[in-house]
């Protein structure tokens, strides 16, 4: 089974086939996972499409599986696998990340308190939020 | 931590929330939530994803967030000061001129804290939008890289794979040398659980006239 990590998920996909640098997610299942599915335009998401290249589409596509990692590549996005192949990381490019900040809208996340409770930055709209971080090492 | 509690039961009438996330691993943040036990939001992110997300490279770090979610001071030292550099490394001990350059420095970050939380976007701490863009530091592709591969080594870490996590923590390390979240939290740790040995001191040495917690632009400070 191929564990796949994405922005704060950790998703054991059941579709996934890791071959070497390609990583092969049936396409709803990427859709779950990322968010990104696919159209007749290519791989989506929001507003965004990224055309699957006409002269390499086998790269890309195959049936209703997608090549994740691939087209993740094609992003700019990083990429990283352990050796066997089992987790692989579809991470966030500086793009992303660089427009994001840009916005002025402060990123949101969710995080585990001691408790393993589920807490989240947005929760705090409508409060001044004096976000900050520490470290026991 | 007991500066922001104290700061928290002062304003949390004013709409005001502190909400502090330890760059850690759960069984290392708490013990010190459990001594300062803060009744703000003490969250805690493994895999650093918040530092990945502002990108931030050292602790302790701070943004504001007004009430719309915007920020209005980007990610900056949280009033911590290099004098530290300056400690008897044997004893850990601070002159105590050093000492107390440290605690000016934070009281005068507290002080601007409490300012914004009382007027709001009339305060002088608080930058217009073109100003808090302009102070952001903004990540490249070699550290979105370093990320993924700092992901990766926690996930492996915890799943037993101790030889192939530390070639990860050492990628993202190499990758992204800045990032002192990243070294410290896959370095060795001392009996207190700090990552303050040799290895530190010599990185920190390496920085030479470049600074540890970069200087905050803040008047008095």
């Amino acid at each position: 089974m191929v564990t796949v990590l994405h922005e704060q998920s950790e998703t054991h996909c059941s579709t996934a086939r890791a071959a070497g640098e390609d990583l092969w997610i049936g396409t709803r299942e990427l859709e779950t996972v990322t968010g990104w599915s696919m159209k007749p335009q290519g791989l989506c998401r929001g507003d965004i499409c990224l055309p699957v290249p006409a002269d390499r589409s086998a790269d890309y596509v195959a049936g209703d599986t997608v090549n994740a990692a691939a087209f993740w590549r094609r992003m700019n996005n990083p990429v990283v696998r352990d050796a066997a192949g089992e987790v692989w990381v579809l991470g966030t490019g500086p793009t992303h990340r660089s427009q994001s900040l840009q916005s002025l809208q402060a990123p949101d996340f969710a995080l585990p308190d001691l408790a393993g409770v589920t807490r989240t930055l947005s929760e705090h709209r409508g409060k001044k939020v004096l976000l900050a971080t520490w470290a026991s090492w | 931590m007991p500066v922001w509690q104290s700061l928290y039961a002062e304003l949390k009438d004013h709409d005001f929330t502190v909400v502090t996330v330890a760059m850690d691993v759960p069984e290392a943040a708490r013990p010190w939530i459990e001594v300062a036990n803060p009744t703000y939001p003490c969250l805690i992110d493994r895999n650093h994803h918040v530092a990945d997300l502002y990108n931030m490279v050292n602790v302790p770090q701070a943004t504001w967030i007004d009430e719309a979610g915007r920020i209005v001071r980007p990610p900056e030292n949280a009033g911590s000061s290099d004098v530290f550099r300056k400690m008897d490394r044997l004893t850990k001990q601070m002159q105590p001129e050093q000492v107390a350059e440290r605690e000016r420095t934070k009281k005068v970050y507290v002080a601007a804290v409490r300012d914004w939380v009382r007027k709001g976007p009339a305060s002088e701490f608080v930058y217009d939008a073109a100003s808090a863009r302009a102070r952001l530091a903004l990540p490249d592709a070699t550290i979105a890289e370093a990320h993924a591969h700092f992901r990766l080594a926690q996930c492996l870490l915890r799943r037993g794979g101790r030889d192939e996590a530390a070639a990860h923590f050492y990628e993202a390390s190499r990758l992204h040398p800045s990032s002192w979240c990243i070294w410290r939290q896959a370095a060795q740790k001392d009996a207190t659980g700090l990552a303050a040995g040799p290895e530190f001191w010599a990185r920190v040495d390496a920085l030479g006239d470049r600074p540890y917690h970069r200087p905050i632009d803040m008047k008095g400070i």
